[in-house]
């Protein structure tokens, strides 16, 4: 069942006298149940995007049916039916968490037992459990980053949107905060959207990747397809002699791509399917006798896919 | 949507109850002026000919129209803040109606600065201040009237601009004027006829006059100022609830 569908979404903001396109008539599809990521460059219209989604801008043109309810014509519909995560969050400092919970709980208009026992069963289920009477400005960054999300389930939504979630986070909490985003699909079943800047967050988050640039989507598939689509893998093998009589049997192979010659002895392969090229290559090598020296085999990455696709620079992984 | 406005209000009413310090800070000024001028002050209408229950009375509704207005000209603070922690937007992306975001916060501002003035017109009543009741509760009324304006005008105003550097100076140059324009400190009637016409295109004049009728006991005086209060009013909170229910950022 398709439980976002986007037609033609399109917005521009107004720059003194010059109309800048941030979204320029995107279409989009998520099942429910999915975990799809939304990658793009700075700039390149994510956050709008997201925001026209949650109701918070309206759209210049184009339709929107979020679980079941229509952007334009329903935003208040489409409210209750969904969750929101800001990047940088959104509680009140001198709140207390289970105080947070259950006042998000009457803004949904849960009844207050009602209310009280979802603040409780995402207090648990989020690792919060012990941390209710505490003041919201005493928490740790993952701890407050997990009360966002409770705060963003609280009425059970049927999608959830998640607006860079782990931007900030140390290592630790980020392995952390995304084994709770799969969780809350594998518990409740919640179709989850969110937008990263972090490759390996997308990666291991999505099942399907959806790449924007200067405000249109330019791919989307699931994360494999993508890698092997746009990239390939690459082996590298450093031969004991001259490799230029490598470099004909190699090529003759069906999974070898390109093969270039980097340095007299190394020869560089564009494979598909790296982790089964590499016996290939290495059978071949030996039955002509070649010596191996070192054989490397590198995976593409959604690195390779990102910058191919966008012409930009990302964050690369690790590096805050 | 009056649901949602008791949430929103009792959200509020409770941090504010949390954190009274800021209920006790906005009360500062309009004491120090009570205790340190007041008597000055009385006793200088009294040595022109007015009684010394009547300075009083003359005295104490411009010290309530200055808590009015400076109380509530800065509530619109703690929204940028809350802007800027992402509360608003988190709100925004409820069911929530946007009617009772702002309504909530400014009855929870109305119920404060009412009790405020309640203080102020005890503190008065040692130094010399006699009133009706009935006149009092009207002036609590003007009170209430006031706070629901300036409170609607501050958070239009805070949404509008986004930044305490910018409504910091803004404030300060426009509320002293205001006050002194509105005859808070010395009725507007023994002003030269200069000031006194400039002071006419001030609403809150009119408010502090009839503040002042109420409190010496002329109750058909009252109307022109009831007037100008509910229109401000019904202005302000247009104002206030058009910005709040602006859909773009």
């Amino acid at each position: 069942m398709t439980i976002i569908d986007v037609r033609g979404l399109t917005r521009s903001f107004r720059a003194g006298k010059r109309s800048v396109a941030a979204v320029r008539g995107i279409d989009l599809a998520v099942e429910a149940g999915e975990i799809v990521g939304f990658l793009g460059p700075n700039g390149a219209g994510k956050t709008t995007t997201m925001r026209m989604l949650t109701t918070l801008l309206r759209p210049d043109a184009g339709t929107a049916r979020i679980a079941g309810a229509d952007l334009l014509a329903d935003p208040a519909g489409v409210r209750r039916r969904i969750g929101y995560v800001a990047q940088s969050g959104g509680t009140e400092q001198a709140c207390r968490v289970t105080e947070e919970l259950e006042c998000q709980a009457e803004f949904y208009r849960l009844g207050r037992a009602t209310g009280r026992h979802r603040a409780r069963l995402l207090a648990e289920q989020l690792e919060l459990g012990e941390l209710g009477p505490r003041t919201i400005g005493t928490l740790s960054g993952g701890q407050r980053r997990r009360l966002d999300l409770a705060l963003g389930m609280v009425h059970a939504p049927a999608v959830l949107f998640l607006d860079e979630p782990t931007t900030g986070l140390d290592p630790h909490s980020r392995a952390n905060l995304w084994s709770h985003i799969r969780g809350l699909r594998a518990e409740f079943g919640t179709t989850i959207f969110l937008t990263t800047h972090y490759l390996e967050e997308a990666d291991a988050l999505s099942d399907r990747i959806l790449v924007i640039d200067e405000g249109r989507i330019v791919a989307e598939d699931t994360t494999e397809a993508l890698k092997r689509r746009v990239s390939a893998d690459v082996i590298t093998v450093e031969v004991g002699e001259d490799a230029s009589r490598a470099r004909a049997v190699l090529e003759a192979l069906p999974r070898v791509r390109e093969v270039t010659m980097p340095a007299p002895r190394t020869l560089r392969l564009a494979v598909e399917h790296g982790d089964r090229a590499v016996a290939d290559v290495v059978l071949a090598l030996q039955a002509i006798g070649v010596a191996i020296e070192a054989i490397r085999v590198a995976r593409a990455s959604l690195e390779d896919v990102f910058l191919q696709l966008t012409r930009h620079d990302a964050v690369p992984a690790g590096r805050n | 949507m009056f649901r949602d406005t008791v949430v929103v209000f009792r959200r509020y009413l409770r941090l504010s109850l949390r954190n009274p310090i800021w209920i006790f800070v906005g009360l500062v000024q309009p004491v120090v002026f009570l205790v340190f001028f007041g008597p000055l002050m009385t006793r200088t209408l009294e040595s022109s000919g007015t009684a010394p229950a009547a300075a009083w009375q003359l005295f104490v509704p411009g010290i309530l129209v200055q808590l009015s207005l400076f109380s509530g000209a800065f509530v619109g603070f703690a929204v940028i803040a809350e802007w800027r922690a992402g509360v608003i937007e988190r709100l925004r992306v409820t069911p929530v109606s946007r009617l009772a975001l702002l309504l909530g916060r400014v009855l929870r501002d109305v119920a404060v600065m009412v009790a405020q003035a309640v203080v102020l017109i005890l503190t008065a009543l040692p130094f010399g201040l006699r009133a009706p009741l009935g006149g009092v509760l009207i002036s609590l009324g003007f009170v209430a009237l006031l706070a629901l304006s300036l409170t609607s005008l501050s958070y239009a105003l805070a949404l509008a601009l986004r930044s305490e550097d910018t409504m910091a100076p803004a404030l300060n140059i426009s509320l002293v004027p205001l006050m002194l324009l509105s005859g808070v400190l010395l009725p507007m009637a023994l002003a030269p006829k200069w000031l006194d016409t400039l002071s006419r295109i001030i609403p809150f004049r009119y408010v502090v006059d009839a503040m002042r009728a109420a409190f010496t006991g002329h109750p058909a005086d009252v109307l022109p100022g009831a007037a100008v209060a509910t229109v401000l009013c019904v202005l302000s909170v247009a104002v206030g609830i058009r910005t709040f229910t602006r859909q773009n950022r």
